[in-house]
């Protein structure tokens, strides 16, 4: 028990890395997701491809790839190369990366709400920006929330890939106490973590469905 | 005709694909009418009615809402529509009930219909809050109106709806079968709200399967069939003695 104790500050130095991270990607790939999202149905083949295009390629390589390359290749690319310190390199990464599942997460709730709501606000004079604010956004949270709290939960256990850019985020630094004590109480203890975590996270999904299952 | 047209539709053509689903349709609608439209169902008294609102767009013909060109067709057969903005401010002259009510599930009765006062026309809540509670005691619901539209039964949503469509103080209204998803029992509570509106001299398109209806409350009625108005006529003598077969016919599947 002493010993869990010792080791409980680095670990939760950890989790701090690992909730920033976490953090500042859901607050930044929630709107972008939302942006692409509605590029994506828009009646402009032009735009609706591009961002096709964007996301084909953010689901399709994976996300530890995207990260390197962010932090290693972008500084070489010409005219747009910029070279990041470790931690914007990986904000950047994950934002970018989880906007694009996000937009496939509000679009696929988007096209599932029913054509007459459009057509009834469309009657009463409401403008297409009108209809999706007041009328379509509105109940599209609600079913979006399942998949959401889904994805959530992935990019939680997603931050600890930042290793790679030797970032001591909580997996990082329960394997560094690991090989320097040889014991593996490090790692149960960071799954205690991890758990902690997405329980939260359940928790607060479960309540937010249930807060909007009033008009069901 | 002296007195202006409130809706006036000359020759409506529409296809899709195609498939043609108006042939020509032309019709006057006068101030305080009621025109009941019938016909089987592909005669497309749906489409007719949801190209005066621009819900579909028509490919030829003429369409004045108060005398506003909502859209025109020029000598070389080009259809042109007014520009967006006007299109919204003409179309706000009319009011539309569905046959599926469409109202807003995540929002309160009260609220779905003081939404469109205060988003559209940028009304108050305080404006607009009275008008709609008086909205809700002449359609009957007052005490339902901080329950979400799933907590109602299909007669009490259609009512929900006129009220949401009364809101924006509209000079016409259309309804597309207004009562046909509803179970027999519940059509008659919306029919007398409807009937009531038609006393006060509301101008009315109602779309409908309801004979009794169309025989009692409509000015005039319109059958239609294959894309085309087959017959429109004074209710009264419209039922008392149609003159076209596939009218006859018609009416004798109906009656």
């Amino acid at each position: 028990m002493n010993y869990v104790l010792d080791i409980l500050p680095p670990l939760l130095e950890g989790t701090g890395v690992t909730l920033q991270v976490f953090a500042i990607t859901l607050v930044l790939s929630i709107p972008l997701g939302l942006a692409l999202a509605l590029l994506r149905i828009s009646r402009f083949g032009f735009v609706s491809g591009l961002v096709n295009g964007y996301i084909w390629l953010m689901r399709g390589t994976p996300l530890m790839l995207q990260m390197l390359f962010i932090y290693f290749a972008l500084p070489f690319v010409p005219v747009i190369g910029i070279r990041l310190p470790d931690f914007p390199a990986a904000i950047m990464a994950f934002v970018l990366n989880y906007a694009a599942y996000f937009a496939e997460i509000f679009r696929a709730g988007i096209l599932s709400i029913d054509r007459g709501q459009y057509e009834g606000a469309r009657v009463l004079g409401f403008t297409y920006p009108q209809t999706m604010r007041r009328i379509v956004l509105p109940q599209v949270i609600k079913r979006i929330l399942p998949p959401m709290s889904n994805e959530t939960i992935t990019l939680v256990k997603d931050t600890s890939l930042i290793y790679v850019l030797a970032m001591n985020d909580l997996l990082r630094a329960a394997r560094g106490i690991v090989q320097r004590d040889f014991s593996t109480t490090p790692f149960v203890v960071a799954a205690a973590f991890y758990l902690i975590m997405t329980l939260v996270l359940t928790y607060g999904f479960q309540r937010l469905e249930k807060k909007y299952a009033v008009y069901d | 005709m002296t007195e202006q047209a409130m809706i006036r539709a000359v020759d409506l053509h529409k296809h899709f694909g195609p498939v043609e689903v108006l042939k020509g349709v032309s019709l006057d609608v006068n101030k305080g009418e009621v025109i009941a439209v019938i016909g089987p169902s592909g005669s497309g008294k749906s489409t007719f009615l949801r190209c005066l609102i621009h819900l579909e767009t028509i490919h030829r013909g003429t369409i004045e809402i108060e005398g506003e060109t909502l859209v025109s067709t020029d000598a070389g057969g080009h259809c042109h529509y007014a520009p967006d903005a006007d299109i919204r401010r003409i179309c706000g002259k009319m009011g539309m009930v569905f046959q599926h009510f469409n109202l807003f599930p995540h929002l309160t009765v009260l609220q779905n219909i003081i939404e469109a006062p205060m988003t559209v026309k940028g009304m108050s809540r305080d404006e607009i809050v009275p008008t709609a509670e008086a909205l809700l005691k002449k359609v009957g619901l007052f005490d339902k109106r901080d329950v979400f539209p799933s907590r109602l039964s299909g007669g009490q949503k259609q009512r929900v709806a006129i009220a949401r469509a009364l809101a924006m103080a509209p000079d016409i209204l259309l309804f597309d079968e207004p009562t046909s998803a509803l179970d027999p029992e519940l059509t008659g509570e919306v029919l007398r709200t409807m009937r009531e509106l038609a006393e006060e001299h509301m101008t009315m398109v109602v779309v409908t399967h309801e004979m009794a209806f169309a025989r009692e409350v409509a000015s005039r009625v319109i059958f239609m069939d294959g894309g085309n108005i087959v017959e429109e006529r004074p209710a009264q003598e419209f039922f008392a003695a149609p003159e076209h077969p596939r009218t006859r016919a018609f009416l004798e599947n109906m009656l």
